[in-house]
């Protein structure tokens, strides 16, 4: 037994990539999660948001790295993150003003609301492929490594290594600020506050003279600001494919709905959920078992309990049972 | 007698309205609630008698179509709800009146949204009016008691200054005892200066702190006087006091 070994290789194949996608997940399921608490409808074209923003930001990096500018050890797609964030809002107040407004002011039932966000999503879709195309876009530069598995057995010894990505370190300190300023911005500043007002008890909000309209145009621009910083990390630590965006609805909904829809620190627990639970049952435990354990009970197999293929599936699993016995989510969320 | 209560330059009144929800039949006829400065006005009635209706009329949550509603002395008919706020109604609806998920605290900050100046002092009133919610201003809402519930909803309709306060029954669902509480607490803010409008369920209590009193019977005035006069009045109390 080496339990020290057992845990470097855990934290290299499962803690630290976990961390990250989580991080990456609860950032996608904050925008959902706040779409759905103020606009009151579940936003199919989330994911296709994050591909817009993310599209955004490479161009603008590339534009950058061509006339040579660079961020040091730090991805260049961070100094072209803000421009690409401010294009995201562009295109998102714009659909706003021109599809959902209308919708708004007929009054129309979440139900249209979610089949409108549709269409956006496939429009939004379209003009990603037709911009970039639907290829693998590569966009990290900068020193790729923190520790890289060498340095770290030089350093400690031991026999397993453990490497920590920039992009993974980038992603969470880049979350936990995110989120940090988020919450001070809905729990301590008056237009915060006027959301969640808005959020809890819209009626008694227009009594209060809280502006709707004001609210929404707030909410658009923090949804497409978390879609752009969501999107541009996921795209750094993996790599930028239209179609991979849009797959990551499905993980980002059940992220959001597990931690209780329109609750945001439920967004961020049902992200790490999602992402521990989909890394867990996908990674091989042989090597974890054959340091952890006595050697008559090392496995056999892979001790895999599902292949990578299917780690669609963990979410929706996940997303059934907690429907079926939480269907407000793990944090009380709301359901209209 | 309503003509005794010189109804027609009362502070706020809703005068001779006729109208209902959207495009749908009429629900009040003819119906006239008014309220000065320093009074408790309440309306009382049978269920279904429009006693909500007629203050959500005076308050532009329903269609008016003859008839008007002035306050001050202006004409404030068309004006939507949000509108008559900011022009000095506080309104505190019968459901859903407080944000649950949000601090007793941030409630009165809500209510004091529109304004723009330093609301700390009238913060401190609405503490000083109602000592428990300072105890629990850190506390969610959602999680307090009816009765403190029902404090919440009226100290942040406080929190605007409103130049007149209206309640849709306040003490809808608590206790007797915190019914008496509530009751001492509307009539201390009633002292602070600020006409009171309410609609009742219990309405031989209510009429017993009521300077005006308005009987409606299906959207029409039935009887009008002061609380002490209907309480005495036997008609009024074979009909709706019980005896």
């Amino acid at each position: 037994m080496d339990l020290l070994n057992a845990f470097v290789v855990l934290s290299n194949f499962v803690l630290i990539p976990a961390i990250a996608y989580g991080s990456q997940l609860a950032l996608g399921a904050l925008g959902v999660t706040l779409i759905y608490g103020i606009l009151r409808f579940s936003n199919f074209a989330h994911g296709d948001t994050m591909a817009f923003g993310t599209m955004a930001t490479i161009l603008i990096t590339w534009w950058l790295q061509s006339l040579g500018v660079s961020f040091g050890p730090l991805p260049t797609a961070l100094l072209a993150l803000p421009f690409g964030i401010a294009v995201c809002v562009l295109l998102i107040l714009f659909t706003d003003r021109f599809v959902y407004r209308f919708y708004r002011e007929q009054k129309a039932k979440p139900v249209i609301f979610v089949i409108v966000s549709l269409g956006v999503m496939f429009i939004m879709n379209g003009l990603v492929r037709f911009i970039i195309g639907p290829n693998d876009q590569r966009f990290a530069d900068g020193e790729r490594f923190i520790i890289s598995v060498r340095e770290f057995k030089a350093l400690t010894g031991l026999k397993e290594g453990l490497a920590i990505k920039t992009t993974q370190g980038i992603t969470v300190i880049t979350a936990v600020l995110v989120v940090a300023a988020l919450f001070y911005f809905l729990n301590r500043t008056r237009t915060g506050k006027s959301m969640r007002a808005y959020s809890d008890n819209e009626d008694l909000a227009l009594l209060s003279g809280i502006n709707p309209e004001r609210v929404v145009m707030v909410t658009w621009l923090i949804v497409a600001a978390l879609a752009t910083v969501a999107g541009v990390l996921y795209g750094l630590d993996k790599s930028f494919k239209p179609f991979v965006y849009f797959q990551l609805l499905l993980p980002i909904f059940a992220a959001a709905i597990v931690g209780g829809l329109g609750n945001p620190l439920g967004a961020i627990a049902g992200g790490f959920t999602i992402a521990f639970s989909e890394v867990m049952i996908t990674y091989a435990w042989k090597k974890v078992a054959k340091y952890a354990l006595p050697e008559s009970l090392e496995p056999d197999g892979l001790a895999q309990l599902l292949s990578t293929d299917y780690k669609f599936a963990v979410s929706f699993v996940i997303l059934l049972i907690v429907l079926l016995f939480r269907p407000t989510g793990l944090f009380a969320g709301k359901s209209v | 007698m309503a003509e005794a209560m010189n109804n027609q330059d009362a502070f706020l009144i809703g005068d001779t309205m006729t109208g209902g929800y959207g495009a749908g039949p009429d629900i009040l006829h003819d119906c006239t609630v008014a309220v000065n400065p320093g009074e408790i006005a309440v309306i009382v009635g049978p269920n279904g008698a429009g006693k909500s209706t007629a203050m959500k009329a005076v308050f532009g949550m329903l269609n008016v179509r003859q008839g008007s509603v002035r306050l001050d002395g202006q004409d404030i008919t068309s004006l939507s709800p949000q509108d008559r706020v900011s022009r000095g109604m506080g309104f505190v609806p019968q459901t859903a009146n407080i944000f649950t998920s949000m601090t007793v605290e941030e409630n009165l900050e809500m209510g004091a949204f529109i304004r723009r100046d330093d609301y700390a002092e009238t913060m401190e009133q609405v503490y000083t009016l109602f000592p428990i919610l300072k105890e629990k201003r850190r506390q969610a809402a959602g999680e307090l008691s009816g009765g403190q519930r029902q404090q919440v909803a009226v100290g942040r309709a406080l929190m605007t200054q409103p130049k007149v306060l209206m309640l849709d029954e306040p003490t809808a669902g608590v206790s007797p005892i915190v019914m008496d509480e509530l009751f001492d607490r509307i009539i201390e803010v009633a002292r602070t200066g600020i006409p009171i409008l309410m609609v009742e369920q219990n309405a031989r209590q209510a009429l017993e702190i009521a300077d005006k009193g308005y009987v409606l019977v299906q959207g029409r005035n039935a009887y009008t006087g002061t609380g002490k006069e209907l309480l005495a009045d036997p008609e009024v109390r074979k009909s709706f006091l019980g005896g």
